[in-house]
């Protein structure tokens, strides 16, 4: 690599700009048309030269859309912090289990381990409208239509195959004999895991939880079919926005960078731990 | 000190069976080495014993009580690993400490423990390293001091000087049963390196294919290997086995090797008339003048001269291969024709069937001198 001639540079630097225009520009695009108004966007051709407004933002920070027609109300707030709590208490709940599960399937080779771990697998490939029918009337039964805790729980179909097949592959690479090496020194299988397990693990479990956050904030369908506008996350609370009079493209375009905001900090927070996390547990055969 | 009993311990994993029907009694303060080929079961069965491993059958006793089930934190032993099996995310001091943060022990305690022996294996000055920043040779110290450190009554030692360089082997060769006396346990030393299992083993255990082959001090499985496949394990350069077939006639039983005599005691007569191997020790062929009676004629084909023996590779008459050893410093022709003389008292008769030695070496009681 040091070796380089100033050519190969700069067609490096070429190419690698001009994958990152490739990937970003939606993103860039959807940027500034959350900084523009309805008539500005939906100018043809359509042009970067515009005069900057906030009032998207402001519309959906105060909850109230002024459109051309009429004022409504819409409760984009909610359905932000709707997000937040669905994701962050999904993932908690599914690492809560899936860890322990994922050492139990890695550790101790019982009769249909790999059947179960297979079939928990098969959620995650088999279609969600599947499933969503009997599971709505079920809820509606059992009272768990619209309510947190019934979202929590189908988000673990999500979630839960996710961190227990990736972490599995952790507690796997970490030898048995350094675990071994713990219990023979005196201590309990629970210390072990705990203290030797755990730890090593540690780039995994959280390389596996971020990705299972991104996946259960991105959902949509679940939460259309099994909540109301209160309990439902900014994905269906977007819907809101295509009105009677119109679909607001800036509103859209405000309330998609508010929604990807945190995801995205949270993963240029760990992304040292995503990228070495999900390249360790591809090596490994 | 602790005793340690194993009856009948057997261990299989799907339908194979890696340790098979095994029974060992070691006595206090005693090294009892493990030595095989890879693949023989040695680690296995150190892992039963450990209790990380559970047996299919069979108990295991130490002290004399039964502890087939009692979990591996309460058996109360030490263990070193062949790969180290260090705690990466650990300094060397915590993975030293390991054992003694059991329990209500003080700060101090702990420490003056991990102190002590550390000093013991000189790695006290790299104590707070982490375990990728210590060289092989510290890593395999970090190990042993780790087993060590809580004093076990018992210590389990898997091979754990296979992965630290040459030098360093033979270092720890010299040091390890000192240490291993000083801390008085009864061991169990794993291990591939037949010259490692006699520097340290008071008797040693040989393993093939799970089952045990043979028992005895280093002298008796040297100089009476149960099978042929011992007598090749044993020893370096490697035994010179030759195809016979035992004869008797009124000097009494003998075998022939060049047409030369090479008459046996009578213990060995089951070889007449049957199918056998004959081993001869590289060290028991001597180099003697031409003509002297029933001399072997050679071609020497390659010499190879080591620190405190010199190899040489010949060719007898038939045209089959023979290894011969001799002190370094000693003359002997290095190239052309040569005659050899075989000591008959040091003969080793295999049947060619079973592989099997014709002496029962739990039969032979008679003391030989140590020939190695």
């Amino acid at each position: 690599m040091e070796h380089q001639s100033k050519l190969e540079t700069v067609l490096r630097g070429a190419a690698l700009l001009l994958v990152v225009v490739f990937f970003m520009f939606p993103i860039f695009w959807i940027f500034l048309m959350s900084l523009q108004t309805n008539e500005t966007i939906l100018r043809v051709p359509p042009s970067i030269n515009f005069e900057p407004t906030l009032r998207n933002y402001k519309a959906l920070i105060t909850g109230k859309l002024e459109t051309s027609a009429a004022s409504l109300e819409i409760n984009f707030l909610q359905n932000l912090w709707n997000s937040v709590f669905l994701s962050v208490a999904s993932v908690s709940l599914a690492l809560l289990l899936g860890v322990p599960a994922a050492y139990a399937f890695a550790r101790h080779k019982f009769k249909g381990s790999e059947d179960i771990a297979f079939t928990l697998l098969s959620f995650r490939f088999a279609p969600p409208l599947l499933v969503l029918l009997p599971l709505s009337l079920y809820f509606q039964k059992m009272g768990l239509a619209n309510t947190y805790l019934g979202l929590i729980w189908v988000y673990q179909l999500i979630c839960l195959p996710l961190i227990l097949w990736i972490v599995r592959g952790y507690f796997e690479d970490i030898s048995p004999d350094i675990e071994y090496a713990y219990r023979v020194a005196g201590h309990s299988w629970f210390s072990t895991f705990r203290k030797i397990a755990l730890p090593l693990a540690g780039p995994g479990i959280a390389a596996a939880g971020l990705l299972a956050f991104i996946f259960a904030w991105n959902n949509f369908i679940f939460a259309l079919v099994l909540a109301s506008a209160d309990k439902q996350p900014v994905t269906v609370g977007a819907l809101a926005f295509i009105t009677a009079s119109g679909i607001q493209y800036g509103q859209i375009a405000a309330a998609i960078v508010m929604s990807i905001a945190p995801t995205l900090a949270l993963a240029l927070y760990a992304q040292k731990y995503l990228v070495e996390g999900l390249s360790l547990g591809a090596v490994k055969g | 000190m602790s005793t340690l009993e194993l009856r009948g311990v057997t261990k299989r994993y799907k339908k194979e069976t890696v340790v098979d029907n095994v029974s060992i009694t070691v006595a206090n303060g005693e090294t009892l080495v493990l030595f095989g080929p890879s693949g023989a079961g040695k680690t296995v069965l150190l892992r039963l014993i450990a209790g990380v491993v559970e047996p299919e059958e069979g108990q295991i006793l130490i002290d004399n009580q039964n502890m087939t089930d009692v979990e591996a934190e309460h058996r109360g032993l030490g263990m070193a690993f062949q790969n180290f099996a260090l705690f990466p995310h650990m300094s060397a001091f915590d993975n030293i400490a390991s054992p003694l943060t059991v329990g209500k022990r003080s700060l101090e305690e702990i420490k003056t423990g991990v102190d002590k022996v550390a000093k013991l294996l000189k790695i006290d000055h790299v104590l707070d390293h982490a375990p990728r920043e210590l060289s092989n040779g510290q890593k395999q110290r970090t190990s042993l001091a780790r087993a060590l450190a809580g004093s076990p009554p018992l210590l389990l030692l898997d091979d754990p000087l296979r992965n630290v360089d040459a030098k360093l082997r033979f270092e720890m060769r010299l040091e390890l049963p000192l240490l291993l006396d000083a801390q008085g346990a009864t061991v169990i030393y794993v291990t591939q390196d037949y010259k490692e299992a006699m520097a340290l083993g008071q008797s040693i255990a040989v393993l093939a294919e799970g089952r045990i082959e043979q028992i005895g001090t280093p002298e008796q499985i040297y100089l009476t290997p149960k099978t042929l496949e011992i007598a090749r394990l044993f020893g370096d350069p490697v035994i010179n086995f030759y195809d016979v077939v035992g004869q008797r006639d009124e000097t009494g039983v003998f075998v022939e090797l060049s047409q030369q005599r090479l008459l046996l005691d009578e213990s060995k007569a089951k070889c007449v008339d049957t199918p056998s191997v004959l081993g001869i020790r590289p060290e028991s062929i001597k180099f003697v003048p031409q003509n002297s009676s029933n001399s072997i004629p050679i071609t020497i084909e390659a010499e190879t001269p080591l620190n405190e023996k010199i190899v040489t590779l010949a060719k007898t008459e038939g045209g089959r291969e023979m290894l011969i050893s001799r002190p370094s410093g000693t003359a002997g022709p290095a190239t052309g024709k040569a005659f050899v003389k075989i000591d008959e008292s040091a003969l080793l008769l295999f049947d060619q069937v079973s592989g099997k030695n014709f002496v029962d070496p739990a039969q032979l009681n008679t003391e030989r001198e140590f020939a190695a």
